[in-house]
């Protein structure tokens, strides 16, 4: 193993062991949080469309409604300043805190002034600044950096803080309690809030009509940060401005949702500033709050650090509509594992991190974590702007591999991958990129190929060389494809006769690999009196575009499209039985080919079990079916419940009388090539353990087990006794 | 209709915590002298006929009085079925002031300032704002956070908050 590699995989374990549990209790709670909340709303999908169209029209018309801004806050009172870059904004706020006079400012939690580092470099003008959130107070003590953009101190456990405070204050009584530790932090707070001069906020929207700042917090420290001191500095990247106080209705309805789980967090604050509120004397005694007077100083630091160029940029773009509500990091399994001290850059994390990171700190930053997203798309649907995440992963990916550098050159690998790449690409990636190459000399050679992967010298030189775990099994290829014993075969229902017209696409891993599936699939179509075909076709993309190789994604599909559009056009169905390619279809080839390529393909596409529920819905003889009444315990693929087709299989299967149970986690961790890297095995079976667990279980532990995709049935095959099997093999007639 | 939505707001307050007690114009000093722990301050209440004559809150208090006060007593704007939000708005009177710093928060909402939902009540301030008005702090429940391993209430904000649904308006 490489030293990267093996730091990396050092530095996933140490996580794993210190901050997983913490972070993954607080994660998955959010997480079912926000599944339980957004069930209440009348048309969830309907404000996430609104929310997404706001955030389009404010980006594509940022340059008028920043002027727009500047001049309603100017009329308001306040002052505008807008920072070009990190140093700019750290002047900027620096000054003003000097002309206040000012020895003190009191924070409330803000991502956007982490990404200055303001805080640093306040403290090294000698002004003392306070973190008021009390996930922030806590990572200010502990000197630590935030592991997630809403709670930022998750991965760190009531007895972990107790031990913190107890260390680093000279408290009456030792801390033990939640209520402890609040009490002390909110008495310690607030005697720094009343002696602070300046009050820093960020601003999760500022509306271009009004001039008005919306803060969405549970504590009250923002309210108090800002009513308490005379001097408000309210810091956001430009992105935060929408056009209209009305447009916030949307956002103020699903960013506690969408974050925490909460329909409504305790205070979303709608303020115009300088605010109306007196400044308050707490010694005072004489003159009423009434008569004291609003006397005070507004500054609004708009800070850019990228952000323009992002919104040029086609792929970037979309990371400007993120309301930084944690939707993405709260759904995806690898963080609910690590958290965000693996999963994130200088100063973001999470799956929108990537956008983030390479926005404003660069790709460098943007690399050290991007890995860990692998595509799974389960935070697509979850996101409430509706940003496609993972293709933004990708696309940054790709650059970080261009970016390599070329005198890692292999020659060996090089050989096995006709890909469109630059030569420098990572050799790892560049074999599971072409794992298409692999498959179709593995089953050339089969036999002797699985032999001879097996053996310990060529497991230890892939493990070397590629960084292919050999702790993993490794997939046994079939000597006869599934293309070759269908065309031995021949179709068994007449077109003339048919009820449809089917293509089935001959994925890698059926065409080389799981032939079983491809054969039950094509007898379960039949006994439907569909007529079945399997045409010549290759690799879908899927292989190099997890592994951010865009442009020989980009000529698979435009391959795959060309052998399919004839059968298209005929009005043939395509049918596919690996979800993550038929998720290619639906979902990625609307960036790789073009919009009516791309529309027609993926229109015409289904699932091999959404496709027999269709044809028994439409009048299919289920007895034509293989019936039974076995137990069943089920994990449909990340990336097929992403669309929405887990229900169908569990209705096929319970039509034919078996009884069924699933499984609720986000992702089996195998999500592919992720858990055969080396870097990554034990990241990817920690994930694994939760699916392991809930079918292990009283009620599962004898249940016969069946998933859908390819990457899930060998996660599962390694964790658990039982050999699992896909959903088409169980109703398929022998 | 007016009804059927403080109905609701009662219902979706008690979800979150905030505990709702109906009263009336006639009614009120008797209600709020429940509510109220001493010392308690408060900001001029903008409905007809209530006042905090003959109840123990000081109804024009100093910095001190708010440094000393157990409750604050401030009026809501509005208030939001769905959600069982208050909808504060500072006057100049330190209504902000009086709404964090005491560990009770007694809110006075007339029940004919109920609006049923989140669209209705930013239909609202949309118009409001664009004619002037400076905030809106759309309050729900009390202060909480789990920054510390498990829910607390009462961080920077108070602990408790009684809502004094004014009806027969």
């Amino acid at each position: 193993m490489s030293d990267s590699r093996r730091q990396k995989a050092a530095r996933i374990r140490s996580l794993l062991e210190t901050e997983g549990d913490a972070v993954f209790e607080n994660t998955t709670t959010f997480n079912d949080g926000r599944y339980e909340s957004v069930e209440k709303l009348d048309d969830y999908e309907g404000l996430k469309a609104r929310a997404r169209a706001i955030k389009e029209d404010a980006i594509a018309n940022l340059p008028d409604l920043v002027e727009a801004v500047t001049e309603t806050v100017e009329a308001n009172g306040g002052t505008v300043y807008l920072a070009e870059d990190e140093a700019d904004a750290q002047r900027y706020i620096a000054e003003v805190v000097e002309d206040r006079d000012a020895d003190s400012v009191v924070k409330s939690k803000s991502m956007t002034s982490e990404e200055i580092e303001i805080n640093d470099h306040l403290q090294s003008r000698g002004v003392d600044v306070w973190e008021t959130d009390l996930g922030e107070f806590v990572l200010q003590v502990a000197d630590e950096a935030p592991s997630h953009i809403v709670a930022p101190a998750i991965h760190r456990s009531r007895e972990n803080i107790a031990e913190l405070f107890d260390a680093h204050f000279d408290t009456d009584a030792p801390l033990e309690t939640a209520e402890d530790l609040t009490e002390f932090a909110r008495e310690y707070l607030a005697e720094r809030i009343k002696d602070a001069d300046v009050g820093m906020t960020g601003a999760n929207f500022v509306t271009a009509d009004t001039g008005t700042i919306a803060l969405v917090t549970s504590e009250g420290n923002a309210r108090k940060s800002v009513a308490t001191t005379d001097t408000h500095v309210a810091v956001a990247g430009v992105e935060k401005v929408v056009p209209s106080l009305g447009d916030l209705q949307p956002f103020v309805e699903l960013i506690g949702r969408s974050g925490t789980g909460q329909d409504i967090t305790a205070y979303v604050s709608l303020l115009t500033p300088p605010v109306g509120t007196p400044v308050p004397d707490f010694d005072d005694d004489e003159t009423p709050l009434a008569e004291a007077g609003p006397d005070r100083d507004y500054h609004l630091v708009l800070i850019d650090n990228g952000r323009m160029a992002m919104r040029d940029d086609d792929d970037l773009r979309e990371t400007l509509y993120c309301i930084r509500c944690s939707a993405c990091a709260n759904s995806c399994a690898n963080f609910q594992h690590v958290g965000g001290h693996a999963f994130g850059g200088e100063t973001y994390s999470g799956g929108i991190a990537t956008g983030w990171e390479a926005g404003v700190h660069g790709e460098d930053s943007a690399a050290e974590f991007n890995d860990l997203c692998t595509g799974c798309s389960r935070c697509v649907n979850q996101c409430p702007v509706e940003i496609d995440i993972p293709w933004i992963n990708t696309v940054v990916r790709d650059r970080i591999n261009r970016g390599a550098d070329p005198d890692t050159f292999d020659f060996l690998v090089e050989g096995l991958t006709p890909d469109e790449e630059p030569a420098g690409l990572d050799v790892q990636k560049r074999f599971f990129g072409n794992f298409e190459t692999a498959a179709k000399l593995g089953s050339a050679t089969a036999p002797l190929s699985n032999w001879v992967m097996d053996a310990g010298p060529v497991r230890s030189a892939l493990e070397r060389f590629v960084g292919v775990d050999s702790r993993r099994d490794l997939p046994t290829f079939e000597r006869e494809t599934f293309r070759e014993w269908f065309a031995t075969r021949g179709p068994r229902v007449d077109p003339a006769d048919a009820a449809r017209e089917v293509v089935l696409y001959p994925d890698v891993y059926t065409n080389y690999v799981s032939t079983a599936r491809g054969k039950a699939a094509v007898r379960a179509l039949e006994a439907l009196d569909v007529h079945v075909t399997v045409p010549a076709v290759g690799e879908s993309g899927r292989a190099p575009l997890s592994q951010g190789m865009v442009s020989t994604a980009g000529e698979k599909a435009s391959r795959v499209y060309g052998a399919l559009a004839e059968h298209v056009d005929a009005g043939r169905d395509v049918v596919v039985v690996e979800p993550s390619d038929l998720a290619m279809f639906a979902r990625e080839y609307e960036r790789l080919l073009p919009e009516r390529s791309h529309e027609r393909l993926a229109e015409q596409s289904y699932e091999v079990m959404e496709y027999v529920y269709g044809l028994l819905e439409n009048g299919g003889d289920p007895d034509a079916l293989a019936t039974g009444n076995e137990a069943v315990a089920y994990h449909s693929h990340c990336q097929q419940r992403t669309l929405g087709l887990a229900a169908h299989t569990v209705a096929v299967l319970e039509q034919l009388g078996h009884d069924v149970v699933t499984s609720d986690v986000e992702c089996c961790g195998m999500a592919g090539s992720f858990g055969y890297k080396q870097e990554y095995y034990d990241l990817s079976m920690d994930v694994g353990d939760e699916l392991a667990t809930q079918f292990t279980t009283d009620e599962t532990r004898d249940r016969t087990v069946v998933a859908s995709g390819t990457s899930c049935l060998e996660q599962l095959d390694s964790l658990l006794q039982r050999v699992p099997t896909h959903p088409v093999e169980l109703v398929a007639p022998r | 209709m007016v009804t059927s939505h403080t109905d609701a707001f009662v219902e979706s307050a008690r979800r979150v915590d905030a505990v709702v007690t109906p009263t009336t114009v006639d009614e009120f000093a008797g209600t709020l002298e429940d509510v109220v722990t001493e010392p308690a301050v408060g900001t001029p209440l903008p409905f007809e006929g209530v006042t905090y004559d003959g109840t123990a809150v000081d109804g024009a208090p100093t910095g001190a009085a708010l440094a000393e006060a157990a409750t604050g007593v401030t009026a809501a704007a509005a208030a939001i079925a769905d959600y069982g939000s208050v909808v504060l708005q500072e006057t100049g009177a330190g209504e902000e002031l009086l709404g964090l710093y005491p560990d009770r928060h007694v809110v006075v909402v007339a029940a004919s300032d109920v609006v049923p939902d989140m669209p209705a009540a930013f239909e609202a301030l949309d118009g409001q704002f664009d004619a002037g008005r400076r905030d809106a702090i759309l309050a729900t429940g009390p202060s909480a956070t789990a920054d510390m391993g498990a829910v607390v209430k009462g961080v920077h904000g108070p602990r408790e908050v009684q809502i004094l649904l004014l009806e027969d308006r």
